[in-house]
């Protein structure tokens, strides 16, 4: 008896063994070092050298650092509460039975999965700070303002990224949203307009609150892809080397920079690990919060 | 009666009007790169902008493959894109067939082990996994960009719940037949399982084609460069020359509309399946 359960355990390992050894190796292994280099000084030649918090007491002290971590804050307090309303709206108006509902669903969500440098090649040419792009003619010639320098200018350079991220990213969270939506039954609705609830009354009262679990796994997932935001700031606001100035350096971006540019290993993941704790954060606060609807 | 049927036609026409304004919003940069790529570099930024050129300059398309390796970055973009999906199928469902349908010990272990690496970002690690690849010599080689992202966690919780969903009195059934575990894995679960391993096919595809911080951060060699950082490092090199560029976009575009376009149905089910789980 025992020799077949030793054998099934064996058929089991083998089936687990190969994702679970290069997880293993490639995941578990690189996380755990992480916490470990956050205390240490290392360029990657010379031996570690342990340093205790020191790293993060250097890292509070740096201006880089700190607009960073304020950038990332900022891109997140605006790009998650847009781009969370238009999906629901867009979701709310394609969940109805149209004409065209999924040449328009398709459209919406190509964004998200077309790739990062060609899409981010054409925003730069439309939102290209001379006279001459698209953006600053529909600008002056439509709302008669002033053209502006867009990526170019640290004024305006997270507002475009904030933009072009909304546009990429909205029709992911609109298929969310659909699905949560094809889960309100339709019972509710019937029983509503019975009682002689208008269209905006069956909204606030019905759609919002049955959207709850939706809204705050949105608002969430949301949330931590913001914080993990690197590859937009670099393509739009990167110039050709590469190198983002400080109005628009953001938290992976830093981590990135004193990693690979300045090979300061240990301040690197120190920052990563601060990245960490905040994103932790927000999963404790999602476990937490879908335990609450569990029990509704 | 009239009333409440122009309310319906006002509203229907009030839908129509933000949907198609919106989608208008989607479309036109790429609308835009389509017309730029086939103009000369002078002719981009006419006002008034010309949506169709009057003589479409297709010979961008064909100057595109000489003024950089673009044939040679195709080539490593699509050899990493299939050898990462067919790792990726390959272990993650062989993985989640023990995890759905075998008792074993350490199973929740290991399991916790997945999960609790789910909620860490790459982002976070990618410092000392870059390191730890270097030490191994694997900077500067596919073989770094493959298995970082074969191995995902992703593929093994999608199979897996997947899996659930089939009863066991399938696989017991089997068992009673004689069917050895890999039997029942490979003439039972994997047939069955089409509609995820087409979710996962389609994502690890799309992920992988479009992966950008990755192969930044591990390809220094220009022909071992992929699609993605080819193209961004063109742009930093000829950033004037607008029609090649929106040319070259175009071109990387196709291969996942393409493949978006055939299998949406199932992208969306990975959406959706994420989104329930949370």
């Amino acid at each position: 008896m025992r020799k077949r359960q030793f054998k099934r355990n064996l058929v089991a390992y083998s089936f687990i063994a190969p994702n679970f050894l290069g997880f293993a190796i490639f995941t578990l292994g690189p996380i755990i070092l992480a916490l470990v280099m956050a205390f240490a000084e290392w360029d990657g030649n010379n031996p570690m050298k342990f340093v205790g918090i020191g790293n993060f007491i250097e890292l509070f002290k740096e201006d880089r650092f700190t607009s960073s971590l304020v950038n990332t804050i900022v891109y997140s307090l605006f790009t998650v509460p847009f781009t969370l309303i238009i999906a629901l709206g867009l979701a709310i108006l394609l969940n109805q039975k149209i004409k065209g509902r999924n040449f328009f669903r398709t459209v919406i969500f190509f964004p998200y999965v077309a790739s990062l440098v060609a899409v981010a090649a054409v925003w730069n040419m439309l939102f290209t700070p001379a006279k001459g792009g698209i953006m600053n003619q529909l600008l002056m010639n439509v709302f008669h303002a002033q053209p502006l320098k867009w990526a170019a200018s640290s004024g305006t350079v997270m507002l475009t990224i904030i933009m072009f991220s909304v546009w990429k990213n909205m029709g992911y969270y609109m298929v969310i949203y659909l699905a949560g939506l094809q889960g309100i039954s339709e019972d509710l609705y019937e029983a509503a307009s019975l009682d002689g609830a208008g269209a905006w009354k069956q909204f606030v009262h019905i759609t919002i609150p049955q959207l709850k679990p939706t809204t705050f796994f949105v608002s969430i997932m949301l949330t931590i892809n913001c914080f993990k935001v690197y590859d937009i700031v670099y393509m739009l606001a990167g110039g050709s080397n590469g190198v983002v100035g400080k109005s628009a350096m953001v938290l992976v971006y830093y981590i990135y920079e004193e990693a690979f540019r300045n090979w300061k290993l240990g301040k690197a993941s120190a920052a990563a690990l601060v990245l960490f704790a905040i994103v932790l954060a927000i999963t404790i606060i999602q476990f937490r919060g879908e335990k609450n609807y569990a029990n509704d | 009666m009239e009333s409440k049927k122009t309310n319906r036609i006002i509203k229907n026409g009030l839908v129509y009007a933000i949907l198609i304004f919106l989608a208008l919003m989607m479309l036109v940069p790429f609308a835009w790169m389509i017309s730029a790529s086939l103009k000369f570099n002078k002719d981009v930024f006419v006002i008034p902008f010309q949506w169709i050129p009057t003589e479409p300059r297709w010979k961008n398309y064909v100057d595109i493959w000489t003024k950089i390796p673009l044939s040679k970055f195709t080539l490593n973009t699509v050899k990493l894109t299939l050898i990462v999906t067919c790792l990726q199928l390959f272990t993650s469902s062989f993985a989640a067939y023990a995890f759905a349908k075998l008792q074993f010990k350490g199973r929740n272990i290991l399991f916790l082990a997945y999960i609790a690496t789910i909620a860490v970002p790459w982002q976070v690690y990618m410092v000392p996994q870059f390191m730890f690849m270097r030490k191994l010599g694997l900077a500067d080689t596919h073989l770094a960009i493959i298995i970082l992202q074969a191995f995902s966690a992703f593929g093994v919780f999608l199979m897996r719940q997947f899996y659930e969903g089939i009863s066991d009195s399938l696989c017991e059934a089997a068992r009673i037949d004689g069917m050895t575990e890999y039997g029942i894995y490979l003439k039972i679960m994997l047939p069955l399982s089409k509609p995820a391993i087409s979710t996962l096919i389609i994502f690890t595809f799309v992920n992988t084609w479009n992966d950008f911080l990755g192969p930044l951060i591990y390809l220094t060699t220009e022909s071992k460069k992929t699609l993605q950082i080819g193209l961004k490092m063109f742009i930093s090199q000829y950033s004037a020359e607008y029609g090649l560029i929106m040319a070259a976009s175009v071109l990387s575009l196709i291969p996942v509309l393409v493949v978006f376009l055939s299998l949406q149905k199932y992208f969306v089910a990975g959406i959706t399946a994420g989104s329930v789980k949370g």
